[in-house]
């Protein structure tokens, strides 16, 4: 039995990072007894470790409930929890074209952020009713009226009858759900009797059942034991299981129009299953697929190796896992004389790397070596191609460039005028070019354009620093500039390094090659003989260190006695020779590697 | 074919392992014991050299050493009975060198003239620092006057004396060691061991640098230029590097050491002595048991030893390097790619000649003075690897 459309709302829980998404995902769980008092926790559905550890959402999650409302009716909620971090955008507004509203949280302390802006034109561009909800009155801090006011200032939506809760201590959630019944609608259209059309909004690898497919019904009903095609990939199965999450996994016998579930069915490859395909029966089924979504594009990459070459194979298989619980990360073979085997990778962003990494060396226990992130440049040639360059090292002979050109973003920084003075001075510093200023209240609204490469490196972290934390940041992509980039090579003992070449803009090629030189000369250990270590672009050497020779390294006293001990402390010594990696005569050891190309520096 | 050990020749080792008191930096096996009982030691010693006399039968010995510990503290007459059982066991060279180790103190001096007539016929002393905070600071019992005493009875009685002294010690400039040095040098004697001072673990300096203590030790940079001074005014006064802590006038080499350092065979006899010796054609490393009354008793049971182990061509072959490549004459190409065929792989030396660390001529390679510095590393590459 299928629940009629009119008694269906699904909405989607959207707001800056922190603002309490996933607190007030939990009130509404728990008030509506969708799990048993002893098995709630705080921010149930950030399940994942890191999830838990660093107290935020990177997973969308899908949450059905039943309600029964004031008008005395049923109604099934599907409710998704989104993730608020700028570099999980795509999940969010993938998961919004899988519902018909939002619930837009604003904490009532901070005001509107870069986020909240970002997701109301989302939740906009989707067609969604919003329903704003001000957050965090328990706190003293909290203003509720004059962010009800901002809201109508800055993003222009009427905030007169904002939901006031704290989802903290619980209050103002049942007037929420009262809202989510009354203000949202229900799904738009759905023909149970047409034939089965269902979105496929994301799918991952779970270690027990395989492939799990998260689909949204549009139109026609699908039952457990139906076939089914996916219409892009043309990828055909069976359903063995069919279910609901309220959050843990429910089977249910059809879902229909409207409805939010998933399905499992003995999926071996991970690339049948594309976000944004339409699934339908295999026969009769659907002619004209959905509209799909907008691809997610790859902005940061970087290099991902085994610190032990012979977990390649492992990494290999924890990455085609990964890609599939996440349709915005992307991958391709890679290999560095300097590293080994190991994959370049496609990210939405630092966090979004850090994440992937994260959960590669804890999910799948490998250790990994990251290399220095890029941004994709497009590289002109004077015979008119453009080639795509994911990766200094591929760059191509610069005699036969004409021109490079960067990707360029449009950031939104929101921040107190306090510290207005000192975001300007960033922006200015990573080559930013101001576009726009203006004030709403005591805060400042600074849009940039800026090259996404002065972005990756540590641009959050520098913002958060000077402003101390009170800045939002958001950004969009804006397309390609020219500008005067080069690719800055390393070299050790006069061999380049193919894990260390960068790009970067020419003016700031000598103080970076400067710092890189510096660091390597403190982490490379000296050897039997002296080493020039150079920062060079193309073959123009702009910084240059010497490490001088090792001098000393013997025993000072060795008789009969000693042979056996003694010999043993040598062959460890060769053994240890085995861990490096050897450019010309030089060995460095992989740790140096892995130390030159942390983040942090 | 020759067995490979004649190259090098055959000695005797003797581990005496008392001492008056344990020196911080010392990692040897000493013991500080009262009243021990040298009759018994004397024949548990001499009954060891019997056993081992049994398995290198016919074997000319062209040299004795006693090691320590402390072995000055041996009574005349229990290194007389050691000799004696020596003397019973092998043909002794006409020309054998019987070293005696000891410290430079007044007790022990005044035992020379009958540690010489019991057949000692070379000395080595250790006076560790010609300064006498120095000295204290090395946990040492004798001072100044008392080593310089000891040293001109040992000239008098003893026909070759050698002294040990350790420098790259605490807050140790590269003047105050050449002032040092260069009074040690006038003392004339025939042959020098000059260590520099290693943290070895286990010892009490060792712990007190763990800790953060011992400070004003050298760094690597005036380490190496207090080796190099070492070298050029050892070189000046004539007595030539003939290994890397060792100098000599020419001839006055230890030969027992030599037989170390040339990969000969030693029978090692005494707590935890090792031995190294060709039975049947095979190369055998002897260990023996390290606590002293673990040993006696093992000794009056039949054997001192604990372990007894062929030797691999990769052992044999990376001792011979790491041993042979210590000699300012290096070592026989030939010989070590006969004893292990992946020894100097050809690579690592074209390298090393390229980095000017080693030099190869008729037939044999050895270190240049740079390479001697980095002696770890030169055979850390020449030896063959698993
Ligand atoms: N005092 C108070 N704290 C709250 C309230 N709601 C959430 N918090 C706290 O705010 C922090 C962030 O809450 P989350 O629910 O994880 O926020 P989120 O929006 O899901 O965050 P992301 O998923 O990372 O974007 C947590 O420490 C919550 O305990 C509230 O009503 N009052
Ligand atoms: C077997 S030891 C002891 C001989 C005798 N008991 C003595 O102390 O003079 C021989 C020599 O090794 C040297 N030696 C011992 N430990 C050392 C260390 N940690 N660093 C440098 N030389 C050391 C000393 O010069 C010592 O004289
Ligand atoms: S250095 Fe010599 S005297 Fe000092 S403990 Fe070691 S063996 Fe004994
Ligand atoms: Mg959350």
């Amino acid at each position: 039995m299928t629940t009629p459309l009119s008694h269906i709302r699904n909405f989607s829980i959207v707001a800056h990072i922190d603002h309490g998404k996933s607190t007030l995902a939990d009130r509404l769980i728990q008030s509506t007894h969708t799990v048993a008092d002893r098995d709630m926790k705080n921010q149930l559905l950030d399940a994942m470790d890191i999830e838990r550890e660093r107290g935020i959402t990177i997973k969308a999650n899908t949450v059905r409930i039943d309600y029964v409302a004031q008008d005395g009716e049923h109604y099934v909620l599907n409710l998704i929890d989104t993730p608020g971090h700028v570099d999980f955008a795509y999940e969010v507004s993938r998961s919004m074209r899988a519902v018909e509203g939002s619930l837009l949280v604003v904490d009532a302390t901070q005001g509107v952020e870069a986020q909240t802006l970002a997701n109301v034109y989302t939740a906009i561009e989707a067609d969604h009713e919003i329903v704003p909800v001000l957050n965090k009155i328990d706190l003293p801090a909290a203003e509720p009226e004059r962010v009800a006011e901002q809201i109508e200032d800055v993003i222009g939506i009427d905030a007169s009858d904002a939901c006031l809760i704290s989802a903290k201590t619980g209050v103002g959630i049942p007037d929420v759900l009262e809202a989510i019944v009354k203000r949202l609608p229900p799904p738009h259209s759905g023909d149970p009797d047409a034939p089965l059309k269902a979105m496929l909004v994301d799918s991952w690898y779970d270690s027990y059942l395989g492939v799990v497919v998260l689909i949204r019904v549009m139109d026609g009903v699908l039952k457990k034991g139906d076939n089914i095609r996916m219409m892009q990939t043309g990828a055909k199965y069976g359903v063995d299981k069919l279910g609901v999450f309220r959050p843990a996994m429910q089977d249910v016998k059809e879902l229909g129009p409207g409805e939010i579930g998933f399905f499992t069915g003995s999926i071996k490859q991970v690339r049948d299953t594309r976000v944004g395909d339409t699934i339908t029966h295999e026969k009769k089924g659907a002619t004209t697929p959905l509209p799909g979504f907008k691809p997610s594009i790859p902005v940061v990459f970087c290099g991902l190796f085994p610190v032990d070459s012979a977990e390649f194979e492992d990494l290999r298989d924890a990455i085609e896992k990964l890609a599939l619980n996440d349709a915005s990360f992307s991958f391709e073979m890679e290999t560095s004389a300097a590293l080994g085997f190991g994959f370049r990778c496609g990210f939405l962003g630092l966090l979004h790397l850090e994440v992937i990494r994260d959960r590669i060396e804890r999910e799948y226990d490998i250790d990994l070596i990251t290399t220095a992130p890029s941004v994709v440049y497009h590289v002109y040639m004077k015979d008119g191609e453009m080639r795509e360059l994911h990766n200094p090292a591929d760059m191509p002979d610069p005699s036969k460039i004409d021109h490079i050109e960067e990707p360029r973003i449009k950031a939104t920084i929101l921040v107190p005028d306090e510290f207005l003075g000192d975001v300007l001075k960033l922006c200015q510093d990573r080559r930013g070019l101001q576009l726009d200023l203006t004030y709403a209240g005591s805060r400042a609204m600074a849009v940039y354009d800026l090259p996404l490469n002065e972005v990756v490196f540590d641009f959050y972290d520098r913002l958060k620093s000077v402003t101390k934390g009170y800045a939002s940041f958001d950004y969009q992509m804006e397309g390609y500039r020219e500008d005067n980039l080069v690719k800055m090579q390393v070299l050790v003992n006069d061999e380049p390094v193919d894990a260390l070449s960068t790009m970067v803009h020419r003016d700031r090629a000598e103080t970076r090659g400067r710092a890189m030189c510096e660091k390597l000369k403190d982490l490379i250990p000296r050897q039997m003989f002296k080493i020039p270590i150079q920062a060079a672009i193309g073959g123009k050497v702009i910084a240059r260190e010497t490490l001088s020779a090792l001098r000393k390294d013997v025993t000072a006293k060795c008789y009969g006695g000693d042979a056996t001990r003694k010999k043993k402390l040598l062959e460890k010594q060769k053994a240890g020779k085995k861990k490096m990696r050897q450019f010309g005569k030089v060995d460095i050891p992989q740790e140096a590697f892995i130390s030159a190309l942390k983040m942090d520096g | 074919m020759a067995e490979d050990w004649r190259a090098g020749g055959f000695g005797l080792y003797v581990h005496w392992p008392f001492c008056e008191a344990k020196c911080p930096y010392c990692d040897f096996n000493s013991h500080v014991v009262q009243g021990v009982d040298q009759d018994r030691w004397a024949a548990a010693l001499a009954r060891e050299v019997g056993r081992v006399a049994e398995t290198t039968k016919g074997r000319v010995l062209g040299s004795i050493f006693f090691g320590g510990g402390t072995p000055s503290l041996m009574l005349p007459e229990t290194v007389a009975r050691v000799l004696d059982a020596a003397r019973q066991s092998w043909i002794w060279a006409n020309d054998i060198e019987i070293t005696l180790e000891a410290n430079p103190r007044s007790v022990e001096a005044g035992r020379f003239r009958a540690h010489a007539a019991a057949g000692v016929n070379r000395v080595s002393l250790g006076v560790q620092a010609l300064r006498d905070a120095d000295l204290k600071r090395l946990g040492r019992l004798h001072d100044v006057r008392e080593a310089r005493a000891a040293l001109d009875v040992a000239r008098d009685v003893f026909s070759r004396v050698s002294a040990d002294l350790i420098y790259a010690r605490q807050d140790q400039s590269l003047t105050d060691w050449e002032a040092e040095l260069q009074a040690f040098l006038d003392l004339g004697l025939d042959h020098l061991s000059l260590y520099q001072l290693t943290l070895e673990p286990g010892t009490a300096f060792w712990d007190r640098a763990q800790a953060g203590g011992l400070r004003g030790l050298p760094e690597e940079d005036l380490a190496a230029d207090l080796f190099e001074l070492t070298q050029e005014m050892c070189d000046a006064a004539g007595y030539r590097a003939y290994e890397v802590s060792n100098h000599a006038r020419d001839g006055a080499e230890s030969r027992h050491n030599l037989v170390y350092w040339r990969y000969g065979d030693w029978a090692g006899i005494g707590p935890g002595a090792h031995g190294r010796l060709t039975q049947d054609g095979l190369r055998h490393a002897t260990e023996a048991w390290s606590m002293p009354m673990r040993w006696l008793e093992a000794a009056e049971a039949g054997s001192g030893d604990r372990r007894l182990e062929r030797l691999t061509a990769r052992d044999m072959a990376g001792e011979y390097l790491m041993m042979g490549l210590r000699l300012t004459e290096g070592i026989e190409v030939a010989r070590a790619r006969g004893l292990c065929d992946a020894a100097l792989p050809e690579r690592d030396l074209e390298d090393l000649l390229d980095f000017g660390l080693i030099w190869q001529a008729d037939g044999r390679i050895g270190t240049t003075p740079r390479g001697r510095l980095m002696l770890n590393r030169v055979v850390a590459r020449l030896m063959p690897g698993d």
